[in-house]
């Protein structure tokens, strides 16, 4: 699947991610801004790619501004601004999630 | 049918909206927490609630925290998919809102069952509990309460039950005796347990603790709470206090005793006791000991 349109999910409060999805031909590229980003940068950025290749997301830009969120929180932004962009709101695979 | 039977005299509500909320609650050591996806959630935040809760229940380890899912209203478009998140991440529970009748319980358990099969979670390992927030549901608390086996619960909820009744929120609690009593009767008769509303009021502690001493007296199993101060004061109030499990101890003791020497009543630390107290000593024992303050090996 092919990134169209945008979409955000998530807060800038502590514990929290912002993650917003754009459009971007080519590739799925993660922007990340983050206080720890020297050391969980890397890693935060490999969860992002790795959670939109379960999406089946082909391309598009993913922007993270994390604030100190767990990972199944960023997971859980980028699923919501996922299906925010696609209009799913029911019967979502959770068994793959 | 997997009701366990557990303590559970805090249950923390958890705004399932707000990632620093559920990231680690279980620090806070309640007996239970209840991931809100209703009332606490945003309108426009119910997608978002409903994959964090699902990340959450799938990559947090509470700790032995019993986990609850507040669902949205049975009559919602947003119940079914809560449900279906829900057990895919394996909750031990579903809190159903503004419970009104047995037919309520009964849907309600179709959609878990049929949750259950989709995620090969085993059917009926999800309990339920029922909100009763309504001068409908409390009059029907025994059949909700009875209405399936996986009825783990009933819980009151005052807000909406003082509204519809046009009643005003009372420091005393005079506008709740009826529901307390009756949803308290109907649990004993149809074996659950029973669960009494919020304390909204976080600052006052002195009343939070008369309310909690109250409840306690009338027989309650727990309580919801709001706030992480209010777990440590209700798990104080609802545990047996020292001269409590001494007490027990004695009757205990001194019923075992009897038996052996043939005598039906007897004196325990001043009172008559016979047959009869050995119930409620044993149950203030094993609270005491799934409290961890009870170490003995009477129960």
């Amino acid at each position: 699947m092919k990134v169209t349109t945008q979409a955000i999910a998530g807060t800038l409060e502590s514990s929290d991610a912002q993650v917003m999805i754009l459009p971007h031909s080519g590739s799925v590229k993660v922007e990340l801004t983050s206080s720890v980003f020297d050391q969980y940068g890397d890693h935060i950025i490999a969860l992002a790619k790795d959670t939109a290749k379960t999406l089946g997301l082909e391309d598009g830009l993913i922007k993270i501004v994390d604030k100190g969120a767990l990972d199944c929180t960023i997971k859980a932004r980028i699923e919501t601004a996922f299906y925010r962009m696609t209009g799913q709101t029911a019967d979502l695979p959770w068994e793959v999630l | 049918m997997a009701v366990t039977n557990r303590i559970r005299r805090s249950m923390i509500f958890l705004n399932t909206q707000r990632a620093a909320l559920v990231k680690d609650a279980f620090v806070y050591h309640p007996d239970c927490v209840i991931f809100d996806l209703e009332d606490a959630v945003a309108e426009g935040e119910k997608d978002s609630a409903r994959i964090q809760l699902y990340q959450t229940l799938k990559h947090v380890d509470y700790q032995g925290v019993e986990r609850w899912v507040r669902v949205n209203a049975l009559d919602s478009d947003l119940v079914n998919e809560d449900i279906r998140a829900a057990v895919a991440g394996g909750t031990e529970g579903i809190r159903l809102p503004k419970t009104e009748t047995a037919a309520e319980v009964k849907e309600a358990s179709a959609k878990i069952t049929a949750a259950e099969k989709e995620f090969d979670r085993p059917v009926g390992s999800t309990m339920l509990m029922a909100a009763l927030e309504s001068p409908l549901g409390v009059m029907n608390a025994y059949e909700i309460a009875t209405a399936d086996d996986r009825m783990m619960g009933i819980a009151l909820s005052a807000g909406d039950y003082t509204r519809t009744m046009h009643a005003k929120r009372t420091v005393a609690g005079t506008e709740l005796f009826g529901a307390r009593s009756q949803m308290l009767i109907a649990a004993r008769a149809a074996g659950v347990m029973a669960f009494d509303t919020v304390y909204t009021d976080t600052d006052n502690e002195e009343g939070f603790k008369k309310e909690l001493q109250l409840i306690k007296d009338m027989g309650f199993d727990g309580k919801s709470c709001i706030n992480p101060k209010q777990i440590g004061i209700t798990h104080e109030i609802f545990n047996p206090s020292a001269a409590e499990i001494k007490h027990a101890e004695h009757v205990l003791q001194a019923v075992n005793d009897s038996k052996e020497n043939g005598v039906g009543v007897l004196t325990v630390d001043g009172k008559m006791v016979d047959v009869a107290w050995v119930e409620g000593a044993q149950r203030n024992l094993k609270l005491a000991k799934a409290a961890g303050i009870y170490k003995g090996a009477l129960v």
